[in-house]
């Protein structure tokens, strides 16, 4: 059999988290084929032909792949279905979108969120926010999966040479269409794969405050910016900003959270982080559990002090 | 135009779950349960929609054991008209339920289903991506607004990078964000109007439901814990240990 990898682009690049998808299919199956389905997406599929360990790569390009909705997005895939024994894509906000639906087309169950592969059939799973992980095994013949990309090392982006095919897109399914994007604005690294990652959290107070304190700190680290639920709720920041068990998960070498408390969902989402650093002027605060280094202060002195120091 | 909205019930979300020694799942015994919150969020975005007009029903659906009766109440204590209860001791894994829903959703002759994006107990995000699946019917996932139409629903999704507004053709299925709207507290009047609200029961078999689960859980275990870090004086001892000790600046 063969493992099939639904490639998570914009039709110009891949997104890093196709790569850790690929590793989790390669722990899976030796051979794997990457499926590209856009619109004039042919330089992403040059993209994923370059990805190592990758055999084959199918790319259907039509322009109604080209906003990846789910409703024909899983029809492209339901259509090369056969021959696959496992369909995989990453948990982002695409694969979560994406993979239950082929699934349920395929009449099979959808394993969420594997973070290890211990047979072909069986994987690890986080359950209730990460405080409890299950090891499930697959009954069905094809197993469809999102994989947890904090659980799996990326594959090297080149060196691979696999071979790109041309397959035939499946017709609009006439469902569903695009109104428009509203991106939120960030020259950042990207949340989820980004090296150093600085949060605040409700501490911050306001808006105006969460951008005068976290913005120079995440310039002088060259960080992505997360925030808390709270503080996205309080609208301090942006939703995509949100790390936590129902928004980002995040590994990054080093996490700074700033003013954040530490409730369960967040550290659900940020406790794989390699060195997890606390501020918070509360010493009895959950996040200091997990931190590695603690600093019991008031954030407004000890933010920019660091700003200052580094 | 009539609503189905789909509820489950979950250990509540306050709860600091324990998991079992012998590694066979999580202890729930005496454990308080309450309704999935995402699923609160969608009984109330149905209630809004029905306050607005555009909705003229609102059934409320919840698979599992029999007390699940008592999360079908909270949603008609919220402002579900009816409630339907799919009644079986049996594990329910989200193609199951989404199969179930299927099976009602068809029967009641319902335009849109509105469900939560995810359980907080098995954390699947899977159950109304399937429902749609199996329907045929659009899907929009993460919503954190929702326009009703005559024929569509403009709805405006949760996604990596910012937000997306599509258009989806009704009927449809709409699972629930966080931001969508805040549920409204039930008030004991409420409580005690749902009482007298209709629940019918059914069982799996009455919709011709196979339910037997897919994955099999082989163990549950904690995760590994994190060895408990220090406290630093100062920011100057803080950088100098990330340089020299942590390696990570």
């Amino acid at each position: 059999m063969t493992a099939l990898v639904i490639a998570e682009h914009d039709n110009h690049s891949l997104k890093p988290s196709t790569l850790n998808t690929i590793a989790a299919a390669l722990q899976c199956d030796s051979q794997v084929h990457v499926l590209v389905a856009g619109s004039d997406c042919a330089a992403a599929a040059q993209a994923a032909a370059q990805a190592a360990g990758v055999a084959k790569v199918l790319r259907a390009d039509a322009p109604q792949l080209a906003a990846g909705l789910a409703e024909t997005a899983a029809a492209q895939v339901v259509s090369l279905a056969s021959g696959y024994g496992h369909i995989l894509a990453p948990a982002t906000a695409f694969g979560k979108n994406l993979a239950p639906r082929i699934a349920a087309l395929l009449d099979v169950a959808q394993i969420s969120d594997i973070i290890h592969v211990h047979a072909p059939d069986t994987f690890d799973r986080p359950i209730y926010a990460g405080n409890a992980i299950a090891t499930v095994q697959s009954s069905d013949a094809v197993k469809v999966i999102t994989v947890r990309t904090t659980g799996f090392d990326a594959v090297a982006a080149s060196g691979g040479s696999a071979t790109v095919e041309a397959v035939a897109a499946v017709p609009d399914a006439g469902l569903s269409t695009l109104v428009g994007r509203e991106a939120t604005k960030n020259e950042r690294p990207e949340l989820t794969s980004a090296r150093i990652v600085v949060s605040g959290g409700r501490g911050l107070g306001s808006k105006e405050n969460f951008e005068a304190v976290m913005i120079p700190l995440a310039d002088k680290l060259g960080a992505a910016l997360g925030a808390s639920r709270a503080a996205v709720d309080a609208g301090y920041a942006p939703n995509d900003w949100q790390v936590g068990q129902t928004g980002k998960i995040v590994a990054p070498q080093l996490y700074v959270a700033v003013g954040i408390s530490g409730a369960i969902q967040h550290l659900a989402g940020m406790k794989d982080s390699k060195v997890i650093v606390a501020i918070n002027k509360d010493e009895e605060a959950p996040i200091f559990g997990v931190a590695d280094y603690g600093l019991v202060a008031d954030l407004f002195t000890a933010v920019p002090e660091m700003v200052k120091q580094l | 135009m009539k609503v189905l909205v789909a509820v489950k019930r979950v250990v509540d979300y306050n709860v600091k779950i324990r998991v079992k020694s012998d590694g066979s799942g999580i202890d729930t015994v005496g454990v308080k349960m309450s309704m999935n919150p995402f699923d609160e969020i969608a009984v109330e975005e149905a209630v809004r929609l029905k306050e607005a007009g555009a909705v003229s029903e609102i059934l409320a659906v919840s698979c599992g054991v029999a007390a699940c009766g008592e999360t079908l109440r909270t949603a008609m204590a919220i402002g579900a008209d009816r409630g339907v209860l799919v009644e079986t001791d049996a594990e329910l894994q989200p193609l199951a339920v989404a199969k179930l829903l299927a099976a009602v959703a068809k029967k009641e002759g319902v335009r849109l289903v509105i469900l939560g994006k995810q359980a907080i107990d098995d954390d699947s995000n899977q159950t109304g991506q399937m429902l749609a699946a199996l329907l045929g019917w659009s899907q929009a996932t993460f919503a954190s607004k929702v326009v009703l139409e005559t024929d569509t629903a403009r709805v405006t999704r949760e996604v990596d990078g910012g937000l997306e507004t599509i258009a989806v053709k009704l009927p449809a299925v709409i699972t629930t964000d966080l931001r969508l709207n805040e549920p409204r507290y039930v008030t004991l009047p409420n409580i005690m109007k749902a009482k007298k609200k209709p629940l019918d029961t059914l069982k799996p078999e009455d919709l011709g439901v196979d339910v037997a689960p897919r994955l099999k859980t082989l163990k549950v275990v904690e995760p590994p814990k994190r060895a408990s870090g220090v406290k630093v004086p100062d920011v100057a001892t803080l950088i100098s240990r990330l340089k020299t000790e942590a390696k990570v600046i």
